[in-house]
């Protein structure tokens, strides 16, 4: 039966329709992976004779043990935001003779095959054999060893609780933000003190191997209460079939003032509030106005005025970069339609346009207490302010012309790669790089007025020539009309 | 009012529809038969420009489809689900149409309060957005939407399929209404032999997308095509 679930997985994995399209996505976790391997291989190696050095009078292996609480609360960030739930497509198989159980038991068992999990086998592996070497007991090292990667499969199925709670909630990384933040919080102030406690559990386990059977225990209960989670989601009408509220209607009657394009503008303000993934990019804009925060209060960036210019483009643009990247994606669910519609493209682009431009306008206007971090600040902020709706809304806008990737609404937001192709890592560069590279260039020629200025006249050169760009821009959207029907016609 | 011309689409050198010539006069209702991958689809999707012809052209009340767009403001046209924009309730979507083809709200509310029958008290007031209503229910809410602003041309793919038998018997009546009394071009393909004979005045017969027969309705069509997909 199990070999029967793998096959069904190999097929649904290399016929799907995306295999080898997102290649670029691949490589660049790929990557990822790779260096994360490197870093916890070196950190394996250097553990022993590091700590040895650092700290000659303690054993290594009870200092490590100490810190272990946070390597738990990372993982755990970590895991929420790139480890996939285990699914596998059940509908067809909940009539067929398969037990529920052991669907739940096989999905839930092939998570434990995660990268995640073998991840801290790079740097447990060299350490434990460092021990042995060094003469430690092999019992109580093996154990430990042990005690270790039970607490990565403990992760790995706290994550999943975790994730089925935030699946319910519209602002999805709040259960793991009050999780970890919580328990930092709580050790970080002595109200408990984790890092002892866990610390001290390893310490009994080292000295104790038969302590080991504690982790185990909470790793069962895990296990089974993930069980219990997954089987009640195996019925049509609880996991399969969502609840549906009721909604008000509304006419957003104000949009009338815009004219021709008020039907489209109506559209967007309804696709961007109505569905899930739209709705959770709304609560990007928050990050991407504090944004700022990272940068200007740290006196390291105190006298390094090339920031600004990023940081201005990324809190007064992260709407435009969010919503814009996807266009005219957004649409792809109902695109046949809009094709064949008494419609004009200029219309349905200038809507996307005024939107854009709007979200800037206001997002600068909330950014105006960066001032408080120096006037400077304030100046470049409005010159990219001004490049953000002059340049970069018609690069994005073209750029969505190559845009061939379908996008499924219903589906949240963060490290959601679906519909991400070349184009959208691509378009970055002339975004963000190309005003940051002049501003510096200019800025170390010249000065920082003269900078700004130049970014600021880019945008107003951009304003002028409005009308031909959105010309151009629509053509482009006509030329590749076709491919683009096509390529929303299909299930990636 | 609509002539196809040495019309032949192709995927990957597979021949999916190929038909030299088809007239379809104004206010015809014109029934479009034949199994599955016949090329019913393929045609619509020819006509609504959503794919390039291979060769040929269709030509839509004198403008050449795929050349020209002045087509749309008189064709409308309901193919799948994804006619439907997910996260609108009814109302909201047929206000929608309605301002792309120049309807005010009043229009649309007064066109739309005719089918209160077709609707079945489903569709209208029910705080729904039209992801959260059933199949058969957004059928019903597409094939409406496809008649505002008086098109001339309407064209359902399938308006038959997943709707109960009143709606299917109501929808016979609108749809012979439409092209009676209206002369409105309407185009219908449908699996259901007997639905399409009681409505269309003509019917077509595509073969691995080529025209296989081309009959005026009448008593004996039905017998007809019964006795042409039996074997």
């Amino acid at each position: 039966m199990v070999s029967q679930f793998l096959k069904l997985e190999w097929k649904s994995l290399y016929r799907s329709a995306s295999f080898g399209k997102s290649i670029g996505i691949k490589i660049f976790m790929g990557l990822f992976a790779l260096y994360f391997i490197v870093m916890f291989l070196g950190a394996g190696l250097v553990l022993y004779p590091g700590l040895k050095k650092e700290f000659p009078d303690q054993e290594p292996i009870y200092i490590l043990n100490n810190v272990l609480f946070y390597w738990i609360l990372i993982d755990l960030v970590f895991r929420f935001f790139f480890q996939k739930l285990p699914v596998m497509v059940v509908k067809p198989l909940l009539i067929l003779p398969v037990k529920r159980s052991k669907v739940v038991n096989y999905v839930l068992r092939k998570s434990a095959l995660s990268f995640f999990n073998f991840l801290p086998l790079f740097a447990i592996v060299p350490f434990g054999i460092t021990l042995l070497v060094k003469n430690y007991p092999v019992v109580s090292v093996l154990s430990w060893m042990l005690a270790v990667v039970l607490t990565t499969l403990i992760i790995n199925f706290l994550n999943f609780i975790i994730e089925s709670f935030s699946a319910e909630t519209e602002f999805s990384f709040l259960p793991v933000v009050i999780f970890t933040g919580g328990l930092y919080a709580l050790n970080h102030f002595d109200l408990v003190s984790f890092n002892t406690i866990v610390g001290a559990g390893f310490n009994a386990v080292y000295e104790n191997p038969i302590y080991v059977l504690a982790p185990l225990l909470i790793l069962v209960g895990l296990y089974i209460y993930n069980g219990k989670l997954l089987k009640q989601k195996l019925f049509l009408d609880s996991g399969l079939k969502t609840k549906v509220k009721e909604v008000k209607a509304s006419n957003l009657e104000w949009t009338k003032n815009f004219g021709d394009i008020a039907p489209f503008l109506r559209l967007d303000l309804k696709l961007i509030w109505r569905n899930k993934r739209t709705k959770s990019s709304v609560w990007m804009l928050a990050m991407g106005l504090l944004y700022g925060l990272v940068f200007y209060p740290n006196p390291q960036f105190k006298n390094f005025e090339g920031i600004y210019v990023f940081v201005g483009i990324f809190s007064t643009g992260i709407f435009l970069i969010n919503f814009g990247q996807f266009i005219p994606a957004w649409d792809s669910a109902y695109y046949k339609l809009l094709m064949s519609q008494n419609l004009k493209y200029e219309q349905y682009l200038k809507s996307k346009f005024t939107l854009m431009a709007i979200s800037v306008g206001v997002l600068f206007l909330l950014g105006i207490p960066y001032v408080f971090f120096g006037w400077k600040i304030l100046v470049a902020h409005f010159a990219a302010a001004i490049y953000n709706v002059g340049v970069n809304t018609h690069v994005i806008l073209l750029g969505g012309s190559f845009n061939r990737k379908k996008i499924d609404l219903s589906q949240k937001a963060a490290f959601n790669y679906q519909g991400t192709g070349a184009v959208q890592w691509l378009i970055g560069i002339p975004l963000l790089l190309l005003p940051m590279g002049i501003f510096s260039l200019a800025f170390f020629t010249i000065g920082f007025e003269v900078a700004c200025a130049i970014i600021a006249v880019l945008g107003i050169i951009g304003v002028v020539f409005h009308k031909q760009f959105m010309k151009a821009i629509t053509a482009k959207y006509l030329q590749s009309k076709y491919k683009m029907i096509d390529a929303f016609d299909q299930d990636n | 009012m609509i002539s196809t011309i040495n019309l032949s689409k192709k995927y990957g050198g597979k021949q999916v529809l190929n038909v030299e010539a088809l007239d379809i006069p104004k206010g015809q209702s014109f029934g479009l038969v034949g199994n599955n991958g016949a090329g019913k689809t393929t045609y619509f999707s020819l006509l609504l420009d959503l794919i390039k012809p291979t060769t040929g052209h269709i030509i839509n009340n004198k403008v050449k489809v795929n050349e020209s767009e002045n087509w749309k403001p008189f064709t409308s046209a309901f193919i799948d689900e994804s006619f439907l924009i997910g996260y609108l309730t009814p109302e909201e979507y047929f206000y929608f149409i309605g301002e792309l083809r120049g309807q005010n709200k009043a229009d649309v509310d007064a066109l739309v309060s005719q089918f209160e029958d077709f609707f079945h008290g489903e569709i209208l007031g029910q705080k729904k957005y039209l992801r959260d209503l059933s199949k058969g229910n957004q059928k019903k809410a597409g094939i409406v939407a496809a008649l505002i602003g008086n098109p001339e041309v309407v064209i359902l793919d399938e308006p038959f399929a997943n709707l109960d038998p009143t709606t299917q018997i109501r929808l016979k009546a609108i749809v012979k209404d439409l092209a009676e009394t209206k002369g409105v071009t309407v185009l219908i393909s449908s699996h259901d032999l007997l639905h399409v004979t009681d409505v269309c005045e003509r019917i077509v017969v595509l073969e691995k997308g080529e025209i296989v027969k081309d009959l005026e309705t009448s008593e004996a069509t039905l017998k007809e095509l019964e006795a042409h997909f039996t074997n």
